[in-house]
């Protein structure tokens, strides 16, 4: 359906912008959107969980055991927040890298 | 049976509402709308409608709630006029981008300011372009027959675009007329229960509306929305077609009227009451041996361009009746759009504009008179006194002195 509705030309689209399958918006690529992307370091992540948290994106990648093990680019828009929420000092487990143009 | 029964245009148009019982009526007060709404409350306080009638605290909240419940898949109406529309403004264009055929009867009326409650049309003028079908009425039977009309086209599922019904404020909603209401089992068979092409509501299928919507479908998704609009002519004119054989009834259901048009060599266009005061003017011309017609516009929007250009192509001279203001643009809106429907026909008639009945001044057959004597000198001469007028101001405007 996603690809289907990505490709569409104006006439194929539902009536009145309606979005006609619940919970696509994940088909939804908006990992392009940033200019700075949060990069995963897991040698100094101590699994406080935080940035699954704070992120709005539900960007954070977690596995079966619940421990984070990085980031989804699909939908990560580089907001930061989950960088600047990350406690581990001195240096932060996860941080901003500027994206290749 | 058809009853006779003498009323004022809105509570003809609360009869029309009471005939088609839709399921929600947001209901909020404005002058001159409010004896409308007034009328109907008292039909569902006497049982004759089950509609849920919602009282909301603003027309933002009217259109919202209507928008709302339409979605859900109910059939909603709502009413208003002048400032109320104008807040209603930002609604009115998710209305018709949601492709919901709401129908909504508007008391033409003045915007402020300075303030008045009187007639005129600029309160839809500036919805003009929201998406929405405008049909004006001249009368209380036009506008009862309209609202009943507009519930079939909006909802006609190649059309699904919200219809708003114009009635001249105070001359028609508050005017008592002789007004034919229709049998309401004869109007409820020919409006027909709604089927609404989506709903909320429906659990089976769970659906998202009012997305965010980006640069890379927001253009695709507004043009789509021209399918409904451009779908509506034919829509109207089978409906109309359709209305007049049910009914027997006796008003324009096309896309505009035309009087004495066959020779006509001077015309004047107008929209809503003054159509009635347009064709006195013409029969005293023609009593004079000049060849007077006269073209009432019904349909403002989807607007009739082919078939107006066609109707006017053979004149020598027109007259355009502007009951608003197009600020800084050419004369009024109805002009605009007139003589855009003109242009690239090679038989173009001398057009003059005339603005007139702003804030309810009157418009007396002497006014639209005085309108042909210029547009007589201006055919026979070449050279216009002015190409836009303005009828019953107290002092000719004279853009010169700016
Ligand atoms: S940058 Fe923002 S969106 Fe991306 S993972 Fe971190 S918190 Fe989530
Ligand atoms: S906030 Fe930092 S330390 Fe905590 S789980 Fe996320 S990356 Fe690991």
């Amino acid at each position: 359906m996603m690809k289907k509705y990505f490709d569409a030309n104006y006439k194929d689209l539902p009536l009145g912008g309606l979005i006609e399958e619940a919970g696509n918006a994940e088909n939804y690529e908006t990992g392009t959107w940033g200019t700075f992307k949060p990069v995963f370091n897991a040698e100094l992540c101590i699994q406080c969980m935080f940035c699954w948290v704070y992120c709005p994106d539900s960007s954070i990648l977690v596995n079966e055991k619940g421990e984070v093990t990085g980031i989804d680019y699909v939908h990560c828009k580089g907001c930061e927040i989950c960088s600047v929420e990350c406690p581990t000092k001195p240096e932060k487990a996860i941080i901003m890298v500027k994206k290749e143009t | 049976m058809p009853e006779l029964l003498a009323l004022t245009g809105n509570e003809a148009v609360a009869h029309a509402m009471r005939q088609i019982n839709p399921d929600v009526v947001a209901v909020y007060p404005i002058t001159p709308q409010t004896s409308m709404m007034q009328k109907f409350a008292d039909f569902k306080a006497d049982g004759l409608v089950d509609c849920e009638l919602v009282l909301v605290e603003s027309e933002h909240s009217a259109m919202s709630a209507t928008v709302g419940s339409q979605a859900a898949g109910a059939r909603s109406m709502t009413a208003t006029a002048a400032c109320g529309l104008a807040l209603m403004w930002e609604i009115l264009g998710i209305a018709s981008a949601y492709r919901l055929p709401i129908v909504m009867p508007v008391v033409n009326r003045d915007l402020s300011g300075p303030i008045n409650i009187q007639g005129d049309h600029s309160d839809t003028m500036g919805a003009r372009d929201c998406g929405w079908i405008h049909l004006f009425s001249e009368n209380a039977q036009e506008a009862y027959e309209n609202t009943i009309q507009a519930i079939r086209i909006a909802e006609h599922h190649n059309v699904l675009t919200p219809a708003m019904v114009c009635l001249d404020g105070f001359i028609i909603s508050h005017g008592v007329e002789n007004v034919t209401i229709y049998d309401d089992a004869a109007v409820q068979k020919f409006i027909g229960e709604y089927n609404p092409a989506y709903m909320l509501l429906d659990a089976a299928k769970p659906m998202t509306l009012g997305a965010l919507d980006f640069s890379d479908f927001y253009f695709e998704h507004k043009v789509k929305q021209l399918d409904g609009i451009n779908a509506s002519p034919q829509i109207i004119l089978d409906v109309g077609k359709e209305f007049k054989q049910t009914f027997d009834g006796e008003e324009c259901y096309d896309f505009f009227e035309l009087y004495q048009m066959e020779d006509a060599e001077y015309a004047v266009v107008s929209m809503g009451s003054t159509a009635a005061t347009a064709r006195m003017v013409v029969d005293e011309l023609r009593d004079k041996g000049i060849k007077a017609g006269a073209l009432k516009l019904r349909v403002y929007r989807p607007f009739p361009s082919a078939e107006i250009a066609q109707a006017l192509s053979k004149l020598k001279g027109l007259i355009v009746m502007d009951r608003a203001i197009a600020y800084g643009g050419m004369g009024g809106p109805v002009n605009i759009d007139i003589r855009c429907a003109m242009y690239g026909i090679n038989t173009t008639p001398m057009t003059l504009n005339y603005i007139y009945g702003l804030g309810g001044k009157p418009i007396e057959p002497e006014h639209i008179l005085s309108a042909f004597d210029e547009l007589l000198y201006a055919v026979k001469t070449g050279k216009p006194k002015r190409a836009i007028g303005y009828l019953n101001l107290k002092e000719d405007y004279d853009p010169a002195t700016v």
